[in-house]
């Protein structure tokens, strides 16, 4: 049962990724790819951490937790430019 | 042993003359002689043994994978060799005592000659072909800085680099040749070489083989067409011309020649090249010497036609020719030696040395006019002097060799052509010089006669011309017959060595070139108005014309065609390269699949291989919007971190993702020194061949990959996961692998990284860059550290420490090790820059980062060595199991410190640059806050 739950919801990250791939193509504007960016690190958590409960392993949650933990900094770098126009004042 | 010892002696007695230089000159010549003295006696030691007929042999071990072996030979040849090397250099170094001025250093020219020295008797006993090109070089150099040694002026350096330049030229296609006859033989070991003659003459490279040592010869002996250089090297100190460039080193060449007899002569080509070179070289020269005004360039040109006669010898197909050319060689030394000991008298005692402003100093000088004359008349070929009988047995020779078929007459009527004109010159030399009115007045100095210990080298020296003109078989029977039964290998032919041998043929020539060589001489001023007509040749000019053509000139243009300062076109040839390499490689390939299954396909990898590909294509269209252009950038980063997870790879899934956020951060800092947007300047036909460029390229790569992991392969991963808990003490092999096996590795990196990041701080240290101008029409946030970020900022840190230390501690037996935990320390800190600013951040961050690369890669380092003192290969390490109370049983292996250094420097490097890159665009920022 929990294996055909991971199965399912791996279909829907994936559909989610496809979609994401959608929007970083179509912009139209710089925001709309940060943001894409981020939620694709945010897709992607949800993708290692679906694989580790898929094959059993525990061995890929320290990747998912560095993306929790750091995916954000080149979020927030970029938005840091696109109000200030700089980055380290 | 003693062998060994006597071609050390000059190299280990070099210093001598430096040390003894300051008590004195004397003192200083006396310590130079010491090393040749005694090199002499021993020398003597080893006569009766070699002289009968044995050849003493010393061996040592060198690298004898590529055939080098410290191999050394005393027979005839090299014992004639080692004697006049050692002899004439003890009478050269007291001649150089008196000869050089107080001015010149002393030090330095005796031991640049004891160098020499050495390297000349190593030519000359090397029992190893490859030994033998290593000393030819040697004396080339020692030749160069011995020629160049007056460096002040311009014509010694020019002449200097020309002699190198030429004879380093032949000395390279020696080496090619040696190197040839070393694979045809098999072996380097002259003993070897000397006895595969046959072998070597019937082997399809002889010709080859024999072309390039010739070249090495000719060129080093100055024969014809390479003979330009010696005149030139005559910048060099007289006593330098006397004993390099007449009677030892010129001769290596002919020695040369001497040494391989037995392996490479007696085929129509030998015959034919030699005998040709020689004969022209010395007509040639014979001819130029006595149109030279320069007394030393006489005898220059005079050394190159007496070699060309050694060389011709060496060509003719009578046995006789070898003795004879081996008697010249001994001859030639010794009365060319002290001629320009001579010369070097009269320039030193008169300041010039030009012949149309000499004359009479048979009055001021009658000691020197003596010996002079006598040597002269030996280099003429006057009966009684030792000359004289090498002449004979050359003109002997020339007459009863078959070497041109039904021409061979044009040999000996040549012969005595430049015969006259070796008469005339040497009639020239001493009558213009020491005879007729005698006119001081025209002379830059007044004359007056050498210290006698300046006369005295060639006083002995013309002793031996006479004593062996008169009494040859007494003085130098047994040397001569045991140089030539060396050089023939076989029992030598019948010849006698006396001076009367009855009225014949050779006598008759003799003659007839003295009767006709005076004649020329008194009419020495209408040859010379005849000769002065001949479009003159500046060999020095025309020389380095040449050299300028081809080094400069046309390697510009091909340099220019390959480098044109274009990054594309570098890129796009390292690629297409790799492309054709690659692609040629493939070719020959039956089937790309090599028949290992393909794994199934699952949505999700599909998924995000398609996003890196799209979005990598978009990276590119979207090249002109920088920023734009990192986003796309960035996920081809995460789904590559992606990828590396799904394929069981959770360290480099977990490095990707790390590197992957720095990158960002360091990406926007330089991105915000430049326009948002760059300009198009690519024409349509740039992008099209880019294109297509990176398209070969690209499908280069995925067939390779795809050929590649479709075939059975055994891999070396079996190895490393079956030794890295015992080996390396860790479960982790990835890890295991990068601090124990693979650590050598690792520390390189992790040096290299750290130079980088200091190369970085160097260029950006005390750079002055403006903040590009905002665009006005911009809306710009006043907030300049939101709330948020700050507020958000404060739990990550500890956090993030936290999970450093986590990630590093069970690095060796989980996914982590002190790499990603640097990074991630590395990111934790550089947030803090971003959300608090650079002033606030480095209020309290006040240390520099380099200190912290520099104590990584020592601790790395210092780890490494730490396993020498145990006895073991440096980087092994230990490891063991500890208990510690709270957390239990944990193993700990020195691979752990390794790792801290691995973790500093990777801290450091990278928050010295993006600190740095920080700094440097706030410069203009802070100004304007203090404001």
């Amino acid at each position: 049962m929990l294996r055909f739950a991971v199965i399912v919801a791996m279909l829907l990250f994936t559909v989610s990724l496809l979609l994401n791939l959608y929007r970083m193509v179509r912009g139209p504007d710089l925001v709309d790819r940060i943001l894409t960016l981020d939620s694709l690190y945010v897709n992607a958590i949800a993708i290692i951490i679906l694989l580790g409960i898929f094959l059993g392993s525990t061995l890929f949650f320290e990747a998912a937790m560095l993306i929790a933990m750091m995916g954000f900094v080149g979020t927030v770098a970029v938005c840091k430019y696109v109000l200030r126009g700089n980055i380290i004042e | 042993m003693l062998l060994a010892l006597i071609i050390l002696l000059p190299f280990i007695g070099v210093l001598l003359p430096v040390w003894f230089h300051r008590h004195g000159r004397t003192a200083c010549a006396w310590a130079t002689a010491l090393p040749p003295a005694l090199g002499l006696v021993l020398l003597f030691s080893q006569a009766p043994a070699v002289l009968a007929g044995e050849v003493r042999r010393f061996s040592l071990n060198w690298i004898p994978e590529l055939g080098l072996n410290l191999a050394f030979r005393l027979d005839g040849l090299s014992f004639l060799f080692c004697l006049l090397i050692l002899a004439i250099g003890l009478l050269v170094i007291l001649y150089g005592r008196y000869y050089l001025s107080s001015d010149d250093p002393m030090g330095k020219f005796f031991a640049l000659l004891l160098l020499f020295m050495g390297a000349m008797l190593g030519v000359v006993t090397a029992n190893n072909l490859l030994l033998l090109v290593l000393f030819w070089e040697a004396t080339s150099l020692s030749s160069f800085l011995l020629i160049s040694y007056w460096n002040g002026r311009s014509d010694a350096r020019r002449g200097a680099r020309m002699a190198l330049t030429v004879t380093g030229a032949g000395g390279l296609a020696m080496l090619a040749g040696v190197l040839l006859l070393g694979h045809v033989v098999g072996s380097f070991d002259l003993d070897v070489v000397l006895a595969s003659g046959e072998l070597i003459r019937e082997h399809a490279w002889y010709p080859v083989i024999l072309v390039l040592i010739l070249l090495g010869i000719f060129t080093k002996s100055a024969q014809f067409p390479f003979h330009f250089w010696l005149p030139h090297a005559m910048s060099a100190p007289t006593p330098v011309s006397s004993y390099l460039h007449s009677a030892t080193m010129v001769k290596a060449g002919v020695f040369l020649l001497a040494r391989l007899y037995p392996a490479l002569s007696g085929t129509e080509l030998w015959f034919i090249l030699v005998s040709m070179v020689g004969l022209i070289t010395m007509t040639l020269g014979a001819v130029t010497a006595l149109f030279k005004h320069d007394l030393k360039g006489l005898l220059a040109y005079s050394t190159i036609s007496h070699l060309g006669l050694v060389t011709l010898l060496f060509g003719l197909d009578t046995r006789l020719a070898v003795v004879a050319a081996l008697f010249h060689i001994m001859n030639h030394a010794t009365f060319k030696a002290s001629l320009f000991m001579a010369v070097g008298i009269v320039d030193h005692e008169t300041g010039t040395r030009d012949m149309r402003l000499l004359s009479g100093l048979r009055k001021y000088m009658p000691m020197t006019a003596m010996l002079g004359l006598i040597a002269a008349g030996a280099m003429a070929g006057v009966p009684l002097l030792n000359g004289f009988l090498s002449t004979e047995m050359f003109l002997g020779e020339a007459v009863a060799q078959r070497v041109l078929g039904g021409w061979s007459w044009v040999i000996p009527v040549v012969a005595v052509f430049a015969k006259v004109f070796s008469v005339a010159y040497s009639i020239r030399f001493i009558h213009s010089v020491f005879y007729g009115p005698s006119q001081p007045e025209a002379l830059p100095k007044p004359p007056h006669e050498a210290p006698f210990f300046m006369r005295a080298p060639i006083l002995i020296l013309v002793g031996l011309c006479l004593l062996v003109g008169i009494v040859p078989n007494l003085i130098i029977g047994p040397l001569l017959a045991a140089a030539a039964t060396t050089t023939l290998a076989s029992p030598l032919p019948y010849y006698s060595l006396a001076i009367w041998h009855g009225w014949n043929l050779p006598l008759l020539m003799s003659m007839v070139a003295m009767v006709l060589g005076t004649v020329a001489y008194l009419n020495f001023a209408r040859l010379l108005r005849l000769w002065e007509r001949l479009p003159a040749v500046n060999a020095m000019d025309a020389f380095e014309n040449f050299v300028h053509d081809v080094v400069i000139v046309r390697a510009r243009q091909v340099t220019g065609r390959l480098e044109n300062g274009s990054l594309q076109h570098y890129l796009s040839l390292l690629i297409l390269g790799t492309v054709v390499v690659a692609a040629s490689g493939l070719w020959g390939l039956e089937r790309l699949n090599g028949g290992v299954p393909l794994s199934a396909l699952d949505p999700p990898s599909v998924a995000i291989a398609l996003i890196m590909m799209v979005t990598a294509i978009y990276s590119a269209i979207w090249h002109h919007e920088r920023i734009a252009a990192l986003m796309f950038l960035s996920v081809v980063g995460l789904g590559m971190a992606l990828i590396f997870a799904r394929f069981s790879a959770p360290d480099l899934a977990l490095t990707q993702l790390s590197v992957e956020i720095v990158t960002i951060v360091l990406l926007m800092l330089i991105l915000f020194l430049l326009p948002p947007r760059s300009p198009n300047d690519s024409t349509y036909a740039h992008v099209v061949r880019d294109g297509l460029v990176a398209t070969s390229a690209g499908i280069g790569v995925g067939v390779l990959a795809y050929t590649v992991l479709t075939r059975p392969q055994q891999t070396i991963s079996d190895y490393f996961i079956q030794n890295s808990v015992t080996g390396g003490g860790g479960t982790n092999v990835v890890n295991v692998i990068l601090v124990d096996f693979r650590g050598f590795d690792t520390f390189g990196e992790i040096t290299v990284m750290a130079i980088a990041a200091i190369g970085i701080f160097g260029l950006l240290d005390g750079m002055r860059l403006f903040d590009p101008k905002k665009d006005p029409n911009v809306q710009w946030a006043s907030d300049k550290y939101p709330l948020l970020l700050l507020i958000l900022n404060m739990p990550v840190l500890p956090l993030a420490l936290m999970v450093a230390v986590y990630i590093f501690l069970r690095g060796h037996n989980m996914p982590g090790g002190g790499f990603i935990a640097g990074l991630i320390v590395a990111i934790a800190l550089i947030l803090q820059y971003l959300a608090n600013g650079l002033r606030w951040s480095n209020n309290r961050m006040q240390w520099d980062y380099h200190p912290l690369v520099g104590a990584g890669v020592l601790l790395a380092g210092l780890t490494g060595l730490g396993s020498w003192s145990f006895g073991a290969p440096f980087l092994t390490s230990a490891h063991d199991h500890f208990h510690i109370p709270l957390l239990g049983e944990i193993e700990l292996a020195t691979a752990m410190l390794f790792d801290i250094g691995v973790f500093l420097a990777v801290v450091g490097a990278t928050l010295l640059i993006l600190a740095n890159l920080g700094k440097l665009k706030s410069l203009d920022t802070a100004s304007e806050e203090n404001r």
